[in-house]
């Protein structure tokens, strides 16, 4: 099939940045998305113009680096799943695609699909951890956790940190992913004792970091590859308000 | 060079505790004085730059990825191994030391393994206590299960996402220190040499992947945990950007390379589905616990599988294995998959594709506990594939998926470079000539959490470090190195590109240094790299500058690092003349095909020294010797 594509080029963080229109013939069905990118990459190459950058790496859905935006939707239309497991299946000869970076104050324009996500890494700098050093730690068994409790943590701890739900958001906010980490942590026992401190901190740094706050839309929830649930976002809100009202 | 492995004698339950005991300290209030550079972030990098950090000592840490967190570690599905015996299955730290020893086909140190099996208690407990959202039953105890050859359950495990939970706790546990300040991270950011002063690595240069700048960076030793590099292949499970830069690199510098043909081919993977193919995807073998493995009996027989009647498939694993069936170790799996394709039995499209069939399983369970179980493969397969395997077979074949060799260490983690230490995939140290499923993820973790940890102090108490600074001799000779790689690629300006110069050497790579190999296939391929690469430095076409973020600038060095690694690898796999786990040859094999050790003339670590591109590398050879597990056949039968 035939691929029509209208990709975003911006030479670097400065330049003003333009749509482009990219014709991607013989694209076969069985290519995932990535590879029909790879594809029109080669072409460029070939013709002397510059490949498209886009950011990659596992290509099998779980480091988190892909994705863009795909008229107007974070990894494209299939829902659960990211860009590089998006296949071509699913798209039709002719289509029109417009290829968007994550747009965001946070995320930074780096070059054509490339954003800058740092933010993320800072806002897990800033709590989203469990301060266990190597060593101290007691038997495995020794603190018993429900499974239930296990079951819903790693559900939220699924995250893969690609940022699709900032892009999404339309006040461009990091709640599902703040919310995922803070559900992940806050339901085992041995999250506990941060737990208070730990949503503070997160708070407070996405606020420096400039991602915006959330008002229950709920265009994260829907784009999420690994489909993190909303009810996160109230957790967080809820440990939020413990906090503040143990005065902390 | 005579290679000292440093590894303890004596009992070997107690080595590893009397080295820790032998090994010098670092005095808490001299920690800051140090500065230790850690590179990569996966699960033996990122737990070895937090630890260190922990510990007190400065550390700056450097990934090539936008993040720390998406090292390819992150890409481990299965699970990871330990001896806790919690199912009082007849596990225990020597058992689990003789499966990883004997499922190695005694190609590795017995001291190494057994600590390895010791220290995997520690990391289950260390993980657990980070929030790593392990499998627990409805008691609350910790869930296990059994996985890769091995007849215990001793497999923890966190959905199909075990390597994405341990990496995120150790990433979660690096950033902790980073914003505390104890380490600095450097994303995006490239290591492109190693920087060698008076005999010790002292540091490296890098390339900021965002703005092209060359930086050095200094300080008392350094660590790689770099990964593997089955990349070489072009098509493999690994991550796109996975490479062998840094330690190849090293390896120029000095640093040894042990064992460069012994790499791992997973069996269960997505096949091949045409040219524009960029990586292979693993589906876990994890898979095997329930799937049974089969193809048609007769050769050709195109039906739809479920048109096939049972008497008409075989299948084979159960048939030649029975004590292990489905379950035998990845080289025995891999292998048979090449034999029955080969046969003419293959099935799909290709014909190079095996069935991996559920349907017995969905009887016996139901399809909501195979949900459970498998839920999350079964989606990503049918992403890919767009076929249900709820209803219909998978087909899967092997691909590259692990290499065992990498720079050679000593017991202390420690490479021929005093200085440099490697640890993780990117060493050759614990798993031989083949890896048992969920040992990865024990082994990276073992090394980052505490092994290189203790081993570490010892270097650094006993070492006096002269002052050095980026004025130094050595740190502008490594740049001006650099730069010249840089420039030379931006300069040829050639007609093909990188993938096209990646993609032919991969194919030579997979056909003659691959599955099976022959003295013919491996002569052929050492005559044809050096012929690939001078035309790979002649034709590639590397368009923009040096001097901001240029992905096909990256790819280049990367692949011109390959085609050295590529030679390497095929005088290796032509010099072992004997067949042993991942490394079989041809011409040496049982009557019944199975691989045939030579264990007289080969039971050695082979360490390669450097000698410049295209000159042939001297081999010293770490004889290994077995106190405790006896060479034997391994059999699975």
């Amino acid at each position: 099939m035939r691929i029509i594509l209208h990709i975003w080029r911006q030479r670097n963080a400065n330049d003003s940045g333009k749509m482009v229109r990219y014709e991607v013939p013989n694209v076969n069905e069985h290519m995932s998305f990535l590879e029909m990118l790879d594809v029109l990459n080669e072409d460029l190459i070939a013709k002397n113009e510059e490949p498209v950058a886009f950011d990659h790496d596992c290509r099998e859905g779980i480091c988190g680096m892909c994705g863009c935006m795909v008229n107007g939707v974070a990894h494209g239309p299939l829902p659960g799943t990211t860009l590089c497991q998006l296949h071509m299946r699913h798209f039709k000869d002719g289509d029109e695609l417009y290829l968007e970076p994550w747009r965001a104050k946070a995320f930074p324009v780096v070059r054509d699909l490339v954003v800058d996500r740092s933010a993320f890494d800072r806002l897990i700098a800033a709590g989203g951890f469990i301060s266990a050093s190597t060593g101290s730690a007691p038997d495995g068994n020794a603190v018993l956790v429900p499974k239930e409790s296990a079951d819903r943590s790693m559900d939220a701890a699924a995250c893969i940190g690609c940022g699709a739900c900032v892009a999404m958001c339309p006040n461009a906010s990091a709640s599902l992913f703040m919310g995922a980490k803070i559900a992940h942590l806050g339901l085992l026992p041995q999250g506990q004792p941060e737990r208070d401190s730990r949503v503070v901190a997160m708070v407070a740094q996405a606020t420096q970091e400039l991602f915006g706050s959330c008002t229950n839309i709920g265009e994260c929830e829907a784009v999420c590859p690994k489909e993190i649930k909303l009810d996160v976002i109230a957790r967080m809100n809820r440990d939020f308000l413990h906090s503040k009202w143990l005065g902390r | 060079m005579q290679l000292d492995s440093k590894c303890p004698t004596g009992p070997i339950e107690t080595r590893w505790d009397r080295h820790r005991f032998s090994l010098k300290l670092v005095n808490p209030a001299n920690k800051r004085k140090h500065t230790i550079i850690v590179v990569g972030t996966g699960l033996a990098g990122g737990a070895a730059a937090a630890t260190l950090g922990e510990l007190g000592y400065n550390v700056k840490c450097f990934c090539f990825q936008d993040s720390p967190r998406r090292a390819h570690s992150i890409a481990a599905q299965g699970g990871i191994n330990a001896a806790k015996n919690y199912h009082n299955d007849g596990d225990s730290v020597y058992r689990l030391f003789y499966d990883t020893v004997k499922g190695g086909d005694f190609r590795a140190r017995e001291s190494n393994v057994y600590r390895l099996a010791q220290i995997s208690l520690n990391i289950i407990d260390q993980c657990v206590s980070q929030g790593v959202p392990f499998a627990r039953e409805y008691s609350g105890y910790l869930d296990n299960r059994s996985f890769g050859g091995a007849q215990v359950s001793r497999t923890f495990y966190a959905r199909g996402q075990t390597g994405q939970q341990l990496l995120l706790g150790a990433y979660q546990a690096l950033e902790r220190q980073i914003g505390g300040g104890q380490v600095t991270m450097f994303p995006r950011s490239e290591m492109l040499d190693l920087i060698v002063i008076d005999g010790r690595a002292r540091g490296i240069v890098t390339r900021n992947l965002m703005t092209g700048k060359v930086e050095s960076h200094l300080a008392d030793c350094v660590v790689l945990g770099t990964g593997g590099y089955g990349n070489v292949y072009y098509l493999s499970t690994n991550a796109k950007g996975s490479n062998t830069t840094a330690i190849w690199r090293a390896h120029k510098r000095g640093a040894l390379f042990a064992n460069p043909c012994f790499t791992q081919i997973h069996p269960t993977c997505i096949p091949v589905s045409g040219e524009y193919q960029s990586k292979l995807t693993l589906m876990s073998e994890s898979l095997r616990n329930d799937g049974r493995v089969w193809v048609p009996a007769k050769q050709g027989d195109k039906r739809s599988p479920s048109a096939i009647p049972e008497e008409e498939r075989d299948y084979y694993l159960e048939r030649k294995y029975p004590s292990f069936g489905n379950l035998v170790p990845r080289d025995v799996a891999s292998r048979n998959a090449k034999q029955v394709c080969d046969d003419g039995r293959g099935v799909g499209e290709t014909g190079l594709a095996v069935f991996l069939d559920f349907r017995d399983a969905i009887n016996r369970l139901g399809a909501p506990v195979i949900k459970e179980r498998y839920g999350n493969l079964f989606d990503m397969y049918e992403r890919i594939t767009g076929d249900d395997p709820y209803s219909l077979p998978m087909r899967i074949f092997p691909a590259i998926h692990y290499t065992m060799g990498g720079l050679w260490v000593d017991y202390n983690l420690m490479s021929t470079i005093p200085g440099l230490y490697v640890i993780g995939e990117a060493n050759f140290s614990d798993h031989g000539a083949n890896r048992l499923g969920a040992s990865a993820l024990m082994q990276g973790l073992a090394d980052g959490y505490f092994v290189l940890p203790n081993t570490i102090n010892d270097y650094l108490a006993s070492t006096r470090f002269e002052k050095a600074d980026t004025s130094h001799a050595a740190v502008k000779e490594a740049e001006s190195n650099v730069n010249a790689i840089t420039r030379k690629l931006l300069e040829t300006k050639g007609s093909r590109t990188v993938d096209a110069c990646h993609r032919e050497l991969g194919k030579l790579m997979w056909d003659e240094c691959g599955m099976s190999r022959t003295a013919g296939g491996l002569k052929k391929a050492l005559s044809q790299i050096p012929e690939m690469r001078e035309r790979f430095w002649r034709e590639v076409r590397v368009l923009g500058t040096g001097e901001e973020l240029n992905q096909s600038l990256e790819k280049a060095g990367r692949v011109a690092d390959f085609f050295e690694l590529a030679e390497l690898m095929c005088l290796d796999a032509l010099e072992r003349n004997e067949s042993c786990g991942g490394h079989f040859r041809e011409e040496y094999q049982t009557p019944e095909g199975e691989a045939q050790r030579d264990d007289d003339k080969f039971s050695y670590g082979a360490a390669w020294e450097f000698k410049g591109v295209g000159a042939a590398p001297a081999l010293h050879k770490e004889p290994l010797e077995f106190e405790y597990v006896h060479p034997t056949q391994r059999s699975y039968k």
